[in-house]
């Protein structure tokens, strides 16, 4: 049995940020200097008035690395505030996905057959080819993508996970 | 606001001198040209002209440590940000404040690749604690402002600005130092007293208690350092120091044992080890201090005060984490200790002061008195013998054996007298940071103990130290090998001394005197106390250079990847004990 400290969980963390120049790169060089994991990242401004951005970050590690990374991110200058989504309770993750399948005949039935299942919509179309607009968490659109594979799946866009905590708790602005 | 009459570099100037900036170490060159335009009008602040930006870097954290004020830097673009590059890494690593002010090719020609244009925010991003690019002449006394706050406040650190030059030209308005709060960025100085209160309780359940401080306190102030003092008063337990930390609690002082770490006493590693609770106050548990990890006090309670959180749980997990500045945290420590009026056990105290005390019996820091060549341990020792009685001597050191000689035999009885480059390992700190001690103080006793090696990689600063009058005193141990690696080369590669050996060596006699100072030599042990004394007589720049003992090795040591009860203490004890394969690859 692997000790619980050598267990290597998923975290997805939330930061927000001062919206100025070379910011995410502080925060991605961070990552890459210290060798930690990026599964997925997100970022746009949420406040313009504020001029505040939200980074979204899945990233992977042990118990000892995650703190790390929480105060390792806390600790540049520009960032307001590190919220560990996965450890501070119940949140909701969505990603969005745009997935081009290329067929004819069966197969291209079959991936509309299977979109409706996804409740994924067709954002365009021609006679051979479908683009499938399709939101849901990492798993649903992992698997609607292996499915979508032997129909003529030709082009995957993704957005990467955002990720905000359920009931009131919020990040507030003034708080750090 | 309606001086908007003013232009960048003037804006810039006002922002410095209302920051309190008194000197400035810098090069010039075409990007930063405005500046030194409005250098050359005004009287309020100094410029120190170094012979190598990496230099100017050095020279302000040797003027920064030794004083606790920010030191400046003024270089120009591109290769002149890039030669600050260094200095702001080693910087970085020791917690010392510095603002780099870089020289930038015009806005419009940003990204251009135009002559002498780097990427200089992008290149000093992991090097720096933060570091800004101002594109608006408007934004430009409040980052300077923000800046200086940055580098002085939480755990210090270098912030690099750079400054194109049209910014530098384009008129604006100045905006004087606000105490408005930062947006973002509020370090936290006052420590969590609930925390405190249960570090008390379980510093008052120890039986074998060791307190190990480090560069933290001395960058929370003199202040910081005393309080250091009362606590180990107070509890009587024993204390350790880092390199960094060395001079934080009195060398005299008789509950302190010594250095800690790779090549630390016996007595602190084996104390390290078998103590039961450890106060850890701002250091870091960096791997020359913990040796193996999976085998570092493995029975101890931690507690860990430091200012900053990430150095919290980073290499070694502490049951109470408490952030906040030493000095804030030691006083509300020494407070509820007093209060409480805890004591931890008396009778368990004195056998565990008698455990160390036989560690102390060890005499770890001895080595072979019979030689007839100077061995380097003891040209240290004369060198503090001979100079402790003085008020204020300050020494720097470059890296390596002779770095870590200095850290055994000089003994520091103050803070901030002791600069060396600890985390960084920087060969070539020595001399530039003597010439910005000696800057900062102009009557003190300033000594780079340095190696022939290491003192080569700086030595265009002779020439800087010689333009000011400096009586920097350079203090080589020649020993005609990179030292250190050699050491490690006979102990982990059977001998085979690779590009070790320093060949075609200059008379530095001859340099000294071609850079007009005075050159002293000790060839033999009977010569070495006149040369010590001629040299710290003269109020000139000297260079003494002690030829020492060529193959004498650092001792005593923990291996890499051994443990702190595993130190060997001379060449023989080495020998029966091969370095794992673990430890070979560590450095």
């Amino acid at each position: 049995m692997t000790p619980i400290a050598d267990i290597k969980n998923a975290h997805t963390m939330a930061v927000l940020v001062d919206n100025e120049p070379g910011v995410l790169a502080r925060v991605i060089g961070l990552f890459s200097g210290r060798g930690y994991n990026i599964e997925s990242l997100t970022v746009a401004e949420v406040d313009v008035q504020e001029n505040l951005s939200r980074i979204t970050i899945v990233t992977s590690g042990t118990p000892m690395v995650i703190e790390q990374i929480k105060a390792q991110l806390e600790r540049l200058v520009p960032v307001h505030g590190v919220s560990d989504l996965t450890v501070e309770g119940p949140h909701v993750e969505r990603e969005l996905a745009l997935v081009k399948v290329c067929s004819t005949g069966e197969k291209r039935l079959e991936s509309l057959r299977i979109a409706d299942i996804f409740r994924a919509r067709a954002v365009d179309s021609t006679n051979e080819s479908f683009v499938f607009e399709i939101v849901g968490d990492t798993g649903k659109l992992d698997a609607f993508i292996e499915l979508m594979r032997p129909l003529g799946l030709v082009d995957v866009s993704r957005t990467g996970v955002a990720a905000i905590a359920r009931g009131l708790d919020a990040m507030r602005y003034d708080e750090t | 606001m309606s001086n908007a009459q003013m232009n960048g570099a003037q804006i810039l100037l006002k922002a410095l001198v209302d920051q309190g900036v008194e000197v400035i170490f810098g090069y010039p060159g075409g990007a930063v040209l405005p500046i030194y335009d409005e250098i050359f009008k005004q009287n309020k602040i100094r410029h120190i002209l170094v012979r190598q930006e990496g230099g100017a870097v050095h020279a302000a954290e040797g003027y920064a440590r030794s004083t606790g004020k920010i030191g400046v830097v003024l270089v120009t673009s591109g290769p002149g940000a890039t030669n600050a590059v260094t200095g702001l890494l080693d910087a970085m690593m020791d917690s010392v404040p510095i603002i780099c002010l870089c020289g930038q090719v015009p806005t419009h020609l940003i990204g251009n690749d135009a002559f002498q244009e780097a990427d200089t925010t992008g290149i000093t991003r992991p090097c720096t604690k933060h570091n800004y690019l101002v594109k608006n002449v408007d934004n430009l006394a409040r980052r300077i402002h923000e800046a200086f706050h940055v580098a002085a406040s939480g755990r210090p650190g270098p912030v690099v600005i750079d400054l194109p030059k049209d910014v530098m030209m384009a008129k604006g308005d100045y905006l004087p130092p606000a105490k408005a709060q930062h947006k973002s960025y509020k370090p936290q100085v006052k420590g969590d007293i609930k925390k405190i209160e249960q570090a008390v309780k379980i510093m008052a359940t120890a039986k074998r208690p060791l307190i190990y401080a480090g560069g933290g306190v001395i960058n929370s102030g003199p202040g910081a350092s005393l309080l250091l003092r009362q606590l180990v008063q107070a509890t009587n337990f024993p204390c350790t120091l880092t390199l960094m930390g060395l001079g934080a609690l009195p060398a005299q002082d008789k509950n302190f044992l010594g250095m800690v770490g790779m090549h630390g006493t016996y007595e602190s590693n084996m104390a390290m080890h078998d103590c039961d609770v450890m106060v850890c106050i701002g250091a870091r548990f960096d791997d020359r201090v913990t040796g193996r990890l999976d085998a570092f006090s493995p029975e101890s309670r931690k507690i860990h005060i430091d200012i900053d959180p990430s150095s919290i749980n980073k290499n070694v997990h502490v049951e109470i984490g408490i952030v906040g500045d030493v000095g804030h945290v030691l006083e509300d420590m020494i407070k509820l200790w007093k209060s409480g009026q805890k004591k931890a056990d008396e009778k368990a105290m004195k056998s565990w002061w008698k455990t160390i005390d036989g560690w102390r019996g060890r005499k770890s820091l001895e080595y072979d008195r019979t030689s007839n060549l100077i061995k380097p341990q003891y040209a240290i020792e004369r060198l503090y013998e001979l100079t402790k009685d003085r008020e204020e001597v300050y020494i720097t050191t470059e890296v390596g054996q002779h770095q870590m000689w200095a850290a055994q035999h000089f003994h520091f009885e103050h803070p901030n007298r002791f600069m060396t480059s600890g985390g960084l390992g920087t060969m070539g700190y020595g001399l530039p940071a003597a010439m910005g001690v000696q800057i900062a103080h102009p009557k003190a006793l300033v000594i780079d103990i340095a190696g022939e090696a290491s003192i080569l990689m700086n030595i265009q600063e002779m020439s800087t130290i010689a333009q000011y009058n400096l009586p920097v005193k350079v203090f080589i141990l020649n020993n005609q090998y990179m030292g250190m690696v050699r050491q490690w080369q006979e102990m982990l590669h059977e001998g085979r001394y690779a590009e070790s050996r320093m060949e075609a060596l200059p008379d530095f006699a001859k340099l000294a005197d071609a850079f007009g100072g005075v050159g002293l030599r000790a060839d033999r042990v009977d010569q070495l106390d006149d040369v010590i004394n001629e040299m710290i007589t003269l109020d000139r720049t000297v260079i003494a250079e002690i030829a020492v003992d060529p193959l004498e090795n650092c001792f005593p040591m923990i291996p890499s990847g051994a443990a702190h009860n595993e130190m060997i203490f001379g060449p023989g004890d080495a020998v029966g004990k091969p370095v794992s394969e673990d430890g070979m690859v560590l450095v």
